[in-house]
């Protein structure tokens, strides 16, 4: 379980988050929803432990822990997962390597026996496979040369082989064709289970058709100002977010 | 901003204290008293027993050293070395010559045992396959402080036709080739360091490959300074005649010391018709501490002849030790057709600096070249790739092609990149790409995000941007070296 309470952060002296409270039940899938620069990437990278975010006040746990003490491959290693809203990339290192190189280190990391490259290469293809990605995208360099679209993928991939208890997904559907997006929904559906939860954040109710949320909450000026269930997120697709924001005001 | 001051400590607490192999070995050692003189040189090379002719050599060289200046155009400072200050010859004692392995000093064995070198050869089974992960059996010549103390895989290579012995020996036993080829490639006045190594040289290996002949397994040597206040001068000498073929690497470690320790070696390579020769170095002489006290000062000459046609020499080198770093592996491609080849990782952290290249000179028609060069600068170190690349008139149809790359990790070191290419021929074409890159932080927690330490991280992201030279490194050491790159950056790489 995600638990988030009255948490605060910002950058330099902005202050960004201005105190949320999420809770996201094991199991769950809740989507984020919000105006541009509202602090919804922020959340992630706090959550996820990026440098350079000051956190001022609040807590986020996770199954208990405490987030926001762990190093980032901590937390990674206890299950959380963050497709980023922009994929980096790393010139040089193939994606298989760096793929394995990653599970490795969180299976060592939870005491779990290793894989073999032939261990890995079989599940990985296999996923691949599920996802009905290109053959190749194993053998090309981490994101490197890889189209907008191709990179949402990627994380989704990488999402499905290093099978997290809790992923953040920011704006994976953002700039994806109809059959992408639901690669995308594929990837999630495929973790949904008792013990997965998710936080989906986008700016389209679309996705939300493929990916039924449990919970829909409105991030606007670092504050979630309203939570409802999934047809909050076609009340905003017809009214866009204006009404919420000033109802909330 | 915070981020980078934090990205910048963690890399300072990596490089600090980051050098494994600074142990130093208790051995009884023979050493010529401090100085240099005609005196010293001749002890030398009467201890080596050597024939007029060599000791006619040396003084030869020493003479023109006398009139020689240090060169200074090089990206490097350091405080006036005395040359006086230093021991020219340092052997570990010997009872009566050890015949076999088992009669060699047991802390020799431990301390080789120790750098990871096998000195003892394991037996290969006929027919049988390296297991997964086994290294394929490598023939290594251990050369400590001055001298050769044991030659692998002698026997074996021997009937494959392959002389591989420590040049002191091949002086004695094949004194027609040495004197053939000593200073054909590298002559005794080529330069300061060049003269003085003439003048003093101790050992190094010597390899021979006849005609037709591919060398049935990597050849390798390891050097190791020990000995305080010893300036080593290996000579290594590999001639491949046509249509051989030999794959060459040397390693080279040294104890941590406060005192900088001198080592100026030569090596030169010559290569016949249709021959290949493959020159891989791992280079991790001590670098010296955080504040830049200690470790070697490295000035060495490196050159590959390409006398016949079709020949090829590769350099490969990963160079992450040493205080100091004047090193230009050169080809120089006479031969019609010929191929030289230059792929290199220079690291610098802390204080280090490195100022390295290489030159190729194409005489030949259609001669080819290839330079890839890959310098890391981390903490407040120096890296210049300082490279020439000369098309003679006759050089119809000459290709170049040069890439330099350099990545920065924080923002106290420098990077440098100083290409001359000087074309006297209108057939030929170079081309020259550079660029300079940092390791972003969003790439360190991309990967920390996706589980990997900071170090991993650092460790994945150097070993990418050194792809291109590292495929080049023979199977066996590339892991060696990507093991390497990750130690001494992990400090120095944050
Ligand atoms: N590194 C930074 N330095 C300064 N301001 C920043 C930084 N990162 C984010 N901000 C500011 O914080 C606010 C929230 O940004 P954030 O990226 O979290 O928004 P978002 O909700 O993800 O927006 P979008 O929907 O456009 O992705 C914005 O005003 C942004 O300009
Ligand atoms: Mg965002």
């Amino acid at each position: 379980m995600l638990e988030i309470k009255g948490l605060r952060a910002g950058i330099e002296d902005k202050e960004i988050l201005k105190g949320i409270d999420l809770v996201v039940p094991t199991g769950e899938v809740h989507a984020i929803m919000g105006p541009n620069g509202s602090g919804k990437s922020t959340l992630s990278y706090v959550l996820s432990g990026r440098d350079g975010y000051e956190v001022t006040g609040g807590s986020a746990t996770f199954d208990g822990a405490d987030l926001l003490e762990m190093e980032p491959e901590v937390r990674a290693a206890a299950g959380l997962f963050l497709a980023f809203q922009y994929p980096v990339e790393l010139p040089g290192v193939g994606n298989a390597n760096f793929l394995r190189t990653a599970l490795n280190a969180q299976r060592r990391a939870r005491g779990e026996a290793e894989l073999d490259a032939v261990q890995f290469l079989k599940m990985a293809r296999a996923e691949i496979k599920r996802l009905s990605m290109a053959d190749d995208m194993l053998k090309r360099n981490v994101n490197v040369g890889f189209s907008g679209g191709e990179k949402k993928r990627n994380e989704v991939l990488q999402m499905a082989i290093l099978r997290p208890k809790l992923a953040i997904l920011d704006e994976t559907d953002s700039g994806l064709d109809i059959d992408a997006l639901k690669i995308v929904a594929d990837g999630v559906n495929a973790l949904r289970s008792p013990t997965f939860s998710a936080l989906v954040i986008t700016h389209y109710q679309r996705l939300l058709d493929y990916i039924v949320p449990d919970r829909v909450h409105v991030l606007a000026g670092g504050r979630i100002i309203r939570s409802g269930g999934p047809e909050l997120a076609h009340e905003l697709e017809a009214n866009g977010y204006a009404a919420v924001v000033a109802e909330a005001a | 901003m915070a981020a980078v001051t934090e990205t910048l400590d963690t890399v300072a607490a990596v490089t600090e204290g980051g050098y494994k192999w600074g142990f130093s070995t208790d051995i009884e050692m023979d050493m010529a008293p401090k100085g240099l003189n005609e005196d010293i040189v001749r002890l030398i090379s009467e201890r080596k027993g050597e024939p007029a002719w060599l000791l006619e050599w040396r003084l030869k060289s020493y003479a023109a050293w006398l009139k020689m200046e240090e060169p200074s155009w090089a990206k490097v400072q350091h405080a006036p070395i005395d040359y006086q200050d230093l021991h020219y010859y340092a052997a570990p004692k010997k009872k009566a010559g050890p015949k076999s392995l088992d009669e060699v000093d047991p802390a020799l064995l431990a301390m080789y045992e120790k750098l990871g070198i096998p000195l003892r050869e394991r037996a290969i089974l006929a027919g049988v396959e390296p297991e997964e992960g086994e290294r394929p059996p490598v023939a290594v010549d251990a050369v400590f402080d001055s001298v050769s103390v044991a030659t692998t895989f002698k026997d074996t290579l021997a009937k494959a036709g392959v002389i591989f012995c420590p040049i002191s020996e091949a002086v004695h036993s094949h004194p027609d080739l040495v004197k053939q080829y000593l200073g054909s490639v590298v002559p005794a006045g080529d330069n300061y360091f060049a003269a003085l190594n003439s003048a003093v040289f101790s050992d190094g290996s010597f390899v021979f490959i006849p005609k037709g002949v591919r060398c049935p397994m990597e050849l390798s040597t390891y050097f190791r300074i020990n000995a305080r206040n010893t300036g080593q001068f290996e000579r290594t000498l590999i001639v491949v005649e046509d249509g051989g073929y030999v794959s060459y690497l040397e390693g080279c470690t040294a104890p941590q010391r406060d005192e900088n320790q001198l080592h100026a070696a030569v090596v030169e390579l010559v290569a016949m018709t249709d021959a290949t020769i493959k020159y891989s170095t791992v280079q991790n002489w001590y670098p010296g501490d955080a504040d830049g006290k200690g470790g070697i000062y490295n000035f060495v000459t490196k050159r590959g002849a390409c006398r016949g046609a079709r020949s090829k020499i590769s350099w490969t080198q990963v160079e992450t030790g040493s205080a100091i770093t004047w090193k230009y592996p050169s080809c120089i491609l006479q031969g019609d057709d010929s191929v030289g080849e230059f792929y290199s990782v220079a690291v610098t952290t802390n204080r280090q600096q490195a100022d390295t290249g290489t030159k190729m000179i194409h005489i030949g028609k259609n001669t080819r070249s290839t330079i890839v060069s890959k310098g890391i600068s981390a903490g407040r170190s120096d890296n210049t790739y300082r490279g020439l690349v000369r098309i003679m008139k006759n050089a119809d149809g000459a290709r170049n092609f040069t890439q330099c790359d350099s990545l920065l990790i924080g923002d106290q070191c420098g990077a440098h990149t100083v290409p001359y290419i000087e074309s006297r021929n209108p057939t030929a074409k170079t081309e020259h790409e550079a660029t300079t890159s940092k390791i972003a932080d969003d790439q360190l927690f991309y990967c920390r995000q996706r589980g990997l330490s900071q170090e991993d991280a650092v460790g994945l992201i150097v070993n990418g941007f050194c792809k291109d030279v590292l495929k080049e490194l023979p199977m066996e050491f590339a892991v060696e070296a990507q093991k390497l790159l990750a130690v001494s950056l992990e400090g120095s790489v944050g």
